[in-house]
């Protein structure tokens, strides 16, 4: 007997898509002053509506208005006023939740499931969180009066546009500052949705400023001059390069950049939840997880039957419409990362890797990459050191507690790690050799806007999430 | 005729002042060595005078040490740093002298600002074993899970002291950093390193692991592009790097998304606060799930 | 492995633990599966075909027992027969007399059933007694008892004997997995009853609360498909006790067509042991047919 799951798609009309989407300055949409770009639906390659991308002179005229909703509305209202602004946009997250999910996913290509039950459910409680905060900041153990900074400039990564702009946007306005932010280029709806919920929830006017663009836009926004904050989330590539920018500019800084998390699975581990956490760590949004466990480290002495069970466990993984309530790997969100993961899986394959997938029929339109996992891989192996950002997984083995930890913290990056075991204290001394900002034990890639979360090394510096997040947001 | 007899004045031990590098006092590998006057300009000694080889050799010291150092129980670093101060109670006129001598003070100034900088070791003593508690904690995730976040020292961090305070200065920037399990590598007050070596001798009779703190002197402006661009330096602090240095230090840190830190306000004398503390440690988070 | 209290600890204590948090989230995970239109027919039919129509009360009698079986042969119009009817062993042969010529079998629980608090000997007796009037599926509950006090092997035994007394009747393993409490000891006991000779695991008598639960099932079909893995033995599970709706029913075909495999899409080798799960599943299959919601009135009550 066989289960077939027939197609149970989300309606596209949920996502109440428009032609043609505008910038959001001051209050109020209007035409960018950059180009006018269509945005693509990864899933098919056809056009979802086109955007009109912020010029420079966008970016001034954005930054003015926060500067000024800053120095007049935002700045001085007390925090009680602003958490009340803050809870409204929650609410309206939490309201329109269905429709954010559906455009998330036409955006991204992401799987309904995930948009559904993650990013826009996170979203809405990041602003909850951060919303209770705007009244309580000389609670917060960061002096007695703490002040805003100023205007923020704000670049996040299309990986979880809804999520990072409100990991972004709320703590910023809890601690009383004003933003410019731009979503990166090819997921720009959801952050153009929330603005219009930033205007219906009667924010004052250049509070909150979302340009579309391009990465110079994202450029302009880093180098001007009457920005006081950059945050960052994406490549460790840019991160390095807005870190340069900034020297000597005075202006604050957080990054929040790539990964290449170990996930660590001793023989005691509870196996069956362990096959999930990888499953889960490495193919959750198709991998493109700056803090994916996309380097297994398995005890040699159970390696052939995690690797068995891995196997047979994704096999069941349904890859397809992202829109379908049933699809577990939805589509690449664009081309280009496509073209970086095929270049760094064949990468693989060439430095002897070898790789295999589970049967998976990919559309013929779109941007699709089988999940994929390389065994016989060495340390050294490309796959095994750059981030892929892609449904790639590099089983490395170990024999002793010693070598697994040598072997997770041997990379630049420091962003994440899991480790699975049923002993206790195992668990302990591995939270603690382990140079990572989260550890994940006995789990993996779990988010909470309560929880800090960030990087050592060159996963970027600052803390987003939970007490620790306001930090990023509040003068000195 | 016989001269009377006269007791020859004694003629002084004069002190050579090396580099304090992995618990050892070398001189600088280059050999280099150059003179430090006191504030009206008279000759005090020959400093060692670092090279980017001695920078490359305490940075290698500075991770030897710090997995070590960060793994002593907080309770044991504290008894460290106290001791650090006990010992540094004990050559307080010694240490009054220096400071006057390089600063330019009267005695009782240098003598108050030496019973400050003993004060301040012992004010970061205190701290290391109750900075986790008060800036680490428990996080009410939405799901059956426990969450912690607690500090971690970031590494090994590259300190350039500031140039005026000759004691308190080095001694508030240093002590913040090893409070919390950091190694150091510090670059001494270019023209006023001396008061810097003696506390390194401090160090080496207090119980203070080799390698924990490592103090170079020399010229700074020499030094610090090599500290700041090191990849084995996870954060460098650029206090005593005039702002107008600072941008280039600053890029060079980028290169690994080395923690580059600017200092805000510098009143030595002030209540320091926790600023110090915080600008070397990173967040680390643990999930655990709650289950039977 | 199995020669005393001692080895059958090694062996069950060194099976991979089960994390009660990750397997709550991955049985909630293939609960989230949408199942619409043709897979939700084909899925409520499947369903329905691997129920065992039960009625496990004081108050049974003959006459109850004749209705449900009419029942279990013709649920509906075009609806499959279930797979089995549950009874008491007092009750077996008025089952068998009624489903004569049918393909609905003939389960009966036994051994102290619910509590299984009798001794060795009565328990057999109970078995024999249900065999003899015609039951080709015997229901077993183990001696939790024995079980949390680490008398391994007396639980081994008993299952052991039982499936001897049962001879070509089909045993059913019921674990009581509400008593046994945590995941850990629902998959040491799901081995347990396999390594004896179980030919079905079974959560639950249906008289403990919980009953069949997500994380329970999640956990029972792992062993099973592990079992096959080592053994090459393919063994059934029975859910019973709190599973009401089509909903849930589909839910849990989902679990077993993911995580142990379309081959446990069968009613030789999984079931649904429920009493008013089947007036829901013909409630969803009419409206499935008419595409109007149905009303209970158009179901009967059995």
């Amino acid at each position: 007997m066989k289960f077939e799951y027939a197609p149970a798609p989300e309606s596209r009309d949920i996502a109440r898509l428009r032609e043609h989407y505008g910038i959001f300055v001051d209050g109020a949409f209007r035409e960018g002053r950059g180009e006018a770009v269509k945005t693509i639906n990864p899933a098919d390659e056809e056009p979802l509506a086109e955007v009109a991308e912020a010029g420079p002179s966008d970016v001034d005229d954005a930054v003015r208005a926060a500067r000024r909703a800053y120095e007049k509305t935002w700045g001085p209202m007390p925090g009680r006023e602003r958490a009340k602004y803050l809870y409204r946009i929650a609410r309206a997250i939490q309201e329109r939740s269905r429709e954010l999910a559906v455009l998330e996913s036409l955006d991204n290509g992401k799987p309904i499931k995930e948009s559904r039950d993650v990013d826009i459910p996170l979203a809405a409680a990041h602003f909850f969180y951060y919303a209770g905060w705007a009244d309580k900041l000389p609670y917060a153990g960061l002096g007695p009066d703490p002040k805003p900074i100023g205007v923020a400039g704000q670049i996040i990564p299309w990986n979880f546009p809804l999520l990072m702009a409100a990991w972004k946007i709320a703590p910023a306005l809890a601690c009383g500052n004003t933003v410019v932010l731009k979503p990166a280029e090819t997921t720009p709806l959801t952050a153009l949705t929330l603005a219009e919920i930033i205007a219906e929830a009667d924010l004052p006017p250049g509070v909150v400023n979302i340009l579309a663009g391009g990465p110079e836009i994202g450029q302009a926004i880093v180098e001007h001059e009457s920005i006081d904050k950059l945050a960052f989330t994406g490549s460790t590539e840019v991160g390095k390069i807005i870190q340069r920018t900034t020297a000597g500019t005075g202006k604050r800084l957080s990054l929040e950049l790539g990964g290449k998390a170990a996930n660590i699975i001793f023989e005691d581990a509870p196996l069956d939840q362990a096959i999930e956490g990888i499953v889960n760590g490495i193919f959750f949004n198709q991998g493109h997880v700056c803090c994916a466990g996309s380097r297994l480290l398995v005890q040699e002495s159970i390696a052939d039957d995690v690797i068995a069970a891995l196997h047979s466990r994704l096999t069941t993984l349904r890859l397809g419409d992202p829109l379908d309530k049933n699809t577990d790997i939805g589509a690449i969100n664009s081309a280009a990362q496509l073209a970086r993961i095929r270049e760094l899986t064949s990468s693989g394959v060439d430095e002897g890797a070898q790789s295999w997938s589970p049967p998976c029929e990919l559309p013929e339109r779109g941007y699709w990459f089988a999940p994929t996992v390389f065994t016989h891989v060495s340390q050294a192996n490309r796959i095994a050191r750059e981030e892929i950002f892609g449904p790639v997984l590099s089983v490395l083995t170990f024999r002793t507690p010693a070598e697994a930890v040598e072997k997770a913290n041997n990379t630049p990056y420091g962003l994440s790690a899991g480790i699975w075991t049923e002993k206790g204290s195992r668990i302990l001394w591995f939270a603690q050799q382990l140079r990572a900002g989260v550890i994940w034990a006995n789990t993996f890639n779990r988010f909470d806007p309560g929880s800090p979360f960030g990087g050592y090394k060159e996963s970027g510096f600052g803390r987003e999430g939970g007490r620790h997040g306001l930090e990023a947001y509040l003068a000195h | 005729m016989p001269t009377k007899a006269t007791t020859p004045e004694r003629v002084r031990v004069r002190k050579t002042y090396k580099l304090y590098i992995g618990g050892a006092f070398p001189r600088s590998e280059s050999g280099r060595s150059y003179p430090v006057h006191d504030s009206k300009g008279n000759l005090l000694a020959q400093a060692a005078q670092a090279s980017r080889k001695d920078v490359r050799d305490a940075v290698v010291a500075a991770r030897k040490a710090q997995p070590g150092w960060a793994k002593a129980t907080a309770y044991n670093r504290g008894q460290v740093l106290y001791r650090v101060a006990e010992m540094l109670e004990g050559r307080r006129e010694q240490f009054a002298a220096e400071v006057g001598a390089a600063e330019g003070i009267s005695p009782a100034k240098a003598l108050s600002t030496v019973d400050d900088a003993i004060d301040r070791w012992v004010w970061y003593a205190g701290w290391t074993d109750k900075y986790a508690q008060v800036v680490g904690s428990s996080n009410p995730v939405a799901g059956p899970y426990f969450n912690f976040s607690l500090p971690e020292p970031t590494g090994v961090v590259g300190v350039l002291a500031p140039q005026e305070s000759s004691l308190l200065g080095l001694v508030s920037v240093v002590a913040p950093v090893i409070a919390t399990g950091n190694a150091a590598v510090v670059v001494a007050a270019e023209q006023r390193p001396l008061p810097a070596i003696s506390l390194a001798e401090v160090l080496a009779t207090s119980d203070l692991p080799g390698g924990v703190i490592n103090l170079l002197t020399g010229r700074t402006a020499e030094l610090a592009p090599w500290l700041a661009s090191h990849r084995d330096v996870n954060a460098v602090d650029l206090t005593g790097v005039a702002a107008e240095a600072r941008p280039p230090l600053q890029q060079a840190a980028a290169d690994n998304v080395k923690r580059a830190y600017v200092p805000y306000v510098e009143d030595w004398t002030a209540d320091p606060g926790t600023g110090r503390l915080a600008a070397f440690v990173e967040t680390k988070t643990v999930w655990h799930p709650i289950g039977v | 492995m199995t020669r005393d209290d001692a080895a059958l600890r090694r062996f069950l204590h060194g099976l991979p633990g089960v994390d009660q948090v990750g397997a709550e989230a991955r049985a909630a995970g293939l609960f989230t599966r949408s199942i619409k239109t043709t897979a939700k027919a084909w899925a409520i039919d499947t369903a329905i075909s691997m129920v065992d129509l039960t009625t496990l009360e004081g108050a049974d009698t003959p006459g109850k027992v004749r209705s449900l079986c009419a029942k279990a042969m013709q649920p509906d119009s075009g609806a499959p027969p279930v797979a089995a009817v549950c009874v008491y062993p007092d009750l077996v042969s008025t089952a068998v007399d009624a489903l004569r010529g049918s393909r609905v079998a003939v389960a009966s629980v036994a051994t102290a059933f619910p509590s299984g608090r009798a001794s060795l000997r009565v328990k057999l007796d109970d078995v024999r007694d249900a065999v003899e009037a015609g039951a080709g599926e015997i229901d077993m509950v183990i001696d939790r008892g024995a079980f949390l006090a680490g008398r391994y092997r007396q639980v081994f035994d008993e299952i052991v004997a039982t499936k001897e007394a049962c001879g070509d009747a089909h045993l059913k393993v019921i674990l009581e997995t509400g008593e046994l409490v945590t995941l850990d000891n629902v998959r040491r006991a799901s081995w347990l009853a396999l390594l004896a000779g179980g030919d079905f695991i079974k959560t639950s008598t249906g008289k403990v609360s919980p009953a069949a639960t997500p994380p329970v099932a999640l956990t029972m079909l792992q062993a099973v498909r592990d079992f096959l893995a080592a053994t090459g033995g393919a063994r059934g599970v029975k859910l019973a006790g709190g599973i009401r709706s089509s909903k849930d029913a589909v839910r849990y075909l989902v679990m077993v067509n993911e995580v142990a495999g379309d081959r446990w899409l069968d009613p030789a080798l999984f079931r649904f042991g429920a009493s008013s799960l089947l007036n829901d599943l013909l409630l969803q299959r009419h409206k499935l047919a008419t595409g109007a919601y149905d009303g209970a009135d158009y179901v009967t009550v059995d």
